[in-house]
């Protein structure tokens, strides 16, 4: 079953048009990226569908139901988004417990918000103790733990994450994509991500989607990716760039 | 070689609640005209250990060292006077985002000209013609147009090729460069790092790059440090990096994925010596 179906889809910002006729499709329990440059417009793709980019014409679905325009409480519990900087996207002033209990306020979810609250730390990795924290007692990637803990809290289905990992060091990004694997095997979820680190796609996803101008310019699957097989040019070079910088560069200049 | 820079036992520390935390804790080394990297995660000091060489370090840090010697200039002897004249002209430092090292008000013209005017009297003529010279060094293709904008005019990329232009316009014998890369995409990395390489070779200067980049510290440099928690815990010429044998460099390589991931789960390191 597609969780997510995305037809001709053009967002604006006011009088400029950043997204053009995107059409996707992702299924349930796949994770599907988003990659190129800045400026391509991939996070824009994930602020349509979350709600906060609200100027789009074309089809969004989400579990089968059209998704309208804005925010709304039923879609909130089904999908969730995860911010590039956990640095900026948790409230400073507000307890770890705090900001994963207001989601079951404001959803007025019956039951022990406590139980629910260290459920979702075990699930994270995150010990029980750092429930009663505040974020800058906290590491960058314990931080990440708590936005994708905050995400899971209302047990959507599906999540979007914005580069999740490029604002943390290569062994705190490989904890946290650990456990977005893990997450994915035990709870079945499925994730739309945007990033632009071909090295994790291929650790992480299933399938791609390559961005350019606003437009999609190749999807693939990511054995395609993994066998260098991409056929458009620029997802050639793209890949090109994140393989070369290994092979020493002083010998081209000299 | 001449070195340019020698460092002998650099310890920076902070006041904490129970008395001095050392984040730096004698460190050595020193470069010539070379291409050093330092590597590490966010916490390692790195960065501290090049603010400390442009004495940028304020109280209530503290920093000592046996020796911190650039050129003929006793670093932490030397007077604000002196520091100034080396701050800039003889030592230049590239940060991290663009966005937050150009002044928002002064056009890009005037920013880079700074440098130069600051530090020698020139001519009027003579400041634009260098100005226009040092953008076309970093590849920017229409400086003419390019010195008039103002930095929320420009991409990040081109942000930072203008904060290189500006740093090396005065013609300094070392850069260091924090992380001058991290805030942009992977296309126009590459681009900023050649332009950093080739104009380090062509006025045959010092490079310190610090980045929590492994490949990419390997593949612009000539040798490597490996800080972690203060203190180098490896050293090798960059070329050896995938060979290193140091447990934390072989951990650090192997938290990464690659283009071809086969591996089911990466590696991580092991924390709980370092939470002491």
């Amino acid at each position: 079953m597609n969780i997510l179906e995305i037809s001709d889809l053009n967002v604006s910002y006011g009088t400029s048009q950043v997204v053009h006729d995107v059409s996707f499709s992702v299924k349930e329990g796949e994770i599907f990226a988003l990659c190129g440059e800045s400026g391509s417009g991939k996070s824009t793709i994930l602020r349509a569908i979350a709600g906060l980019a609200t100027e789009w014409t074309g089809a969004i679905s989400v579990l089968g139901r059209a998704r309208e325009r804005g925010l709304s409480a039923r879609f909130a519990s089904e999908c969730q988004m995860v911010f590039q900087d956990p640095y900026a996207s948790l409230h400073p002033r507000k307890t770890i417990d705090a900001t994963l209990s207001e989601p079951l306020r404001i959803h007025r979810v019956a039951g022990n918000h406590g139980d629910r609250i260290e459920e979702v730390l075990d699930s994270v990795g995150l010990d029980r103790r750092f429930r009663f924290r505040f974020p800058h007692q906290l590491s960058g990637g314990q931080r990440q733990r708590v936005a994708i803990a905050r995400a899971l809290m209302l047990q959507p289905r599906l999540l979007l994450l914005d580069e999740p990992t490029s604002a943390l060091d290569v062994s705190v990004q490989a904890e946290v994509l650990n456990l977005l694997k893990k997450l994915r095997r035990e709870q079945g979820l499925t994730y739309v991500m945007v990033t632009h680190s071909m090295p994790v796609i291929s650790f992480l996803c299933d399938r791609l989607a390559v961005m350019r101008h606003g437009r999609v310019v190749e999807t693939a699957d990511v054995e395609q990716l993994k066998a260098d097989r991409m056929t458009d040019p620029y997802s050639q070079e793209l890949v090109a760039l994140s393989r070369g910088r290994p092979d020493q560069k002083s010998e081209k200049t000299q | 070689m001449k070195p340019i820079l020698e460092v002998e036992n650099l310890r920076v520390s902070f006041p904490a609640p129970r008395g001095r935390v050392e984040v730096v804790k004698g460190i050595n080394f020193s470069l010539g005209a070379e291409r050093l990297g330092i590597v590490g995660e966010s916490g390692s000091g790195k960065s501290m250990t090049g603010r400390s060489i442009l004495r940028l370090i304020q109280r209530p840090g503290r920093v000592t060292a046996d020796r911190l010697q650039f050129e003929e200039v006793d670093i932490l002897s030397a007077s604000d006077r002196q520091m100034r004249a080396v701050r800039g002209a003889r030592i230049s430092m590239v940060m991290q985002d663009p966005k937050f090292s150009l002044n928002p008000v002064i056009t890009i013209g005037d920013q880079i000209a700074e440098g130069l005017v600051a530090h020698r009297r020139l001519p009027r003529a003579q400041v634009k013609e260098k100005t226009l010279e040092m953008l076309r060094a970093v590849r920017i293709a229409d400086p003419e147009k390019v010195v008039k904008l103002y930095p929320h005019q420009v991409s990040g990329g081109m942000g930072q090729r203008v904060m290189i232009a500006m740093m090396l316009i005065p013609e300094p014998t070392l850069l260091i460069a924090d992380e001058p890369t991290s805030a942009l995409d992977v296309s126009v990395q590459a681009q900023v790092l050649d332009i950093i390489d080739e104009l380090i070779r062509r006025n045959n200067m010092g490079l310190i790059l610090i980045s929590h980049d492994l490949l990419l510290v390997s593949a612009y440099c000539d040798r490597i440090l490996v800080m972690r928690n203060g203190e180098v815990v490896d050293e090798c010429a960059a070329r050896d990096l995938a060979a290193s044998t140091h447990p934390y460099t072989r951990g650090l390589l192997a938290a990464m994925p690659h283009l071809n991931e086969t591996r089911d789960e990466l590696p991580m390191l092991d924390r709980r010596s370092q939470a002491t």
